[in-house]
């Protein structure tokens, strides 16, 4: 796994996510999901690309379901984002690098 | 840009296309192979096989392998051989032009984004959905694209499955590891599946069948509550509850980057002849997107192992037929 993505979990989401002064990227995924893993590494470029900007980070929804639930995620991989603590945007299913971004620009600023 | 000419470029990353990369990148043809972009349907890098789980018939796997495990395995045995991946969807192609232009998705205005000697058509075929209004609103809220990804979210809920072949059976025969109870719904009395999969369907106690009957519409606000079945011979409706709906009622092939070049049959599946030669020389197809017959994992990767050996061929022949015309000319 690339350094730019962290992994968090029930415990961890809220100080991560929550409290990040950052915009945050959440991607719910689990290890028996295909479109999870095609989607992984286009997140660890997004990562990379938007560094200082933005803060990509992962949760395992098997071992997580906590905040699967909280969020209502019934499908993976769903990709939210949150900003100030409160989840702006939401992308249900796999998709190519540049809907993502089209997607999560917006919410970045100009920085 | 005009100056990259491959000797092969392969467009899909299924059994077929990874198969047909694998035989070309031995074969020192450096393919480049057009895997398609990142979605939650089968129309992704990795094909239809990324949305299954465990695949019980592929040879050489006794105790079976995952469907994602399998592409992952047969895109890495591609890349050792030295074959180019490039994650990208081929939106147009040029097959009258020599060497033919195909255009990745974003980079239409300009030329080509690659030029090629052959071409490999490994494009597959995709799931096809209901259509229903409703559907795509729900659409990650209960409407679910893939089984393996989502069944886990419908632990102790009610689950409802579309279809009648061997996908609809298996999709069905997973979430009963999930939901409370699984309502397969078929448009006719019988089903399409295989023995096998309807043996071991008919003997799940989670799983029961409402047979003669289609999905008209889908329920739920802000999640799914239930779907409308109508009752094809009586016209009888009835509203089952459902809080997970899967749809696995067959397949349409990728081919509308060929219309108008390419002939198609009634179904829209490429025709191939002698092989899997189509009409236009240096052109080859593969896989799903030219069988409505067989349709399955061996048989896809054994065309891609046929176009690959194919394009081997006509490429001998162009540089042989080139160095013929280089020393007549002087």
């Amino acid at each position: 796994m690339a350094d730019n993505i962290t992994h968090v979990s029930d415990e961890t989401f809220d100080e991560q996510v929550a409290l990040s002064e950052l915009p945050v990227l959440v991607d719910f995924w689990a290890e028996w999901c295909g479109p999870c893993k095609v989607i992984a590494p286009v997140l660890e470029e997004i990562a990379g690309d938007k560094a200082g900007k933005l803060k990509v980070v992962k949760l395992n929804v098997d071992e997580n379901p906590r905040t699967a639930q909280r969020f209502q995620v019934m499908s993976i991989p769903t990709l939210l984002l949150f900003k100030g603590g409160k989840a702006q945007s939401r992308i249900v299913g796999a998709r190519p690098k540049g809907q993502i971004l089209a997607e999560v620009e917006p919410h970045l600023s100009a920085r | 840009m005009g100056e990259d000419v491959r000797n092969v470029v392969i467009l899909g990353s299924g059994p077929a296309g990874l198969t047909a990369a694998i035989y070309t990148a031995r074969a020192d043809l450096r393919p480049l192979v057009v895997e398609g972009e990142p979605s939650s349907t089968s129309d992704q890098p990795g094909g239809q096989l990324m949305l299954t789980t465990d695949v019980e018939n592929f040879p050489g796997f006794p105790e079976g392998v995952l469907g994602p495990q399998l592409m992952t395995d047969m895109r890495a045995q591609a890349e050792r051989f030295g074959a180019d991946m490039r994650t990208a969807k081929a939106v147009s192609v040029d097959l009258s032009s020599t060497p033919i232009g195909i255009w990745f998705a974003g980079e239409e205005a300009s030329g080509p984004s690659v030029r090629t000697r052959s071409l490999i058509i490994a494009t597959g075929a995709r799931s096809l959905m209901l259509g229903l209004p409703n559907e795509a609103r729900l659409l990650g809220y209960g409407v679910s694209t893939c089984a393996t990804c989502d069944g886990f979210f419908f632990r102790d809920r009610p689950i409802a499955v579309v279809g009648g072949g061997d996908s609809a059976l298996e999709e069905a025969l997973f979430l009963t590891k999930f939901g409370r109870s699984v309502t397969v719904i078929h448009r006719r009395k019988e089903l399409r599946a295989s023995k096998i999969m309807q043996d071991r369907a008919f003997r799940n106690e989670k799983i029961d069948f409402r047979w003669d009957s289609v999905v008209t519409d889908v329920l739920g606000g802000d999640r799914l509550e239930g779907i409308v079945l109508e009752e094809v011979n009586t016209g009888e409706t009835t509203t089952l509850a459902v809080e997970g709906l899967f749809v696995a009622i067959g397949h349409v092939p990728n081919t509308d980057l060929f219309v108008g070049q390419l002939e198609l049959d009634p179904a829209g599946y490429l025709v191939t002849r002698d092989g899997t030669k189509t009409a236009v020389p240096g052109v080859f197809a593969c896989g799903d997107v030219q069988d409505h017959t067989y349709r399955q994992a061996i048989t896809a990767a054994g065309s891609g192992c046929m176009a690959a050996i194919d394009a081997e061929r006509y490429l001998a022949d162009l540089e042989s037929h080139e160095a013929l015309a280089a020393e007549t000319a002087v």
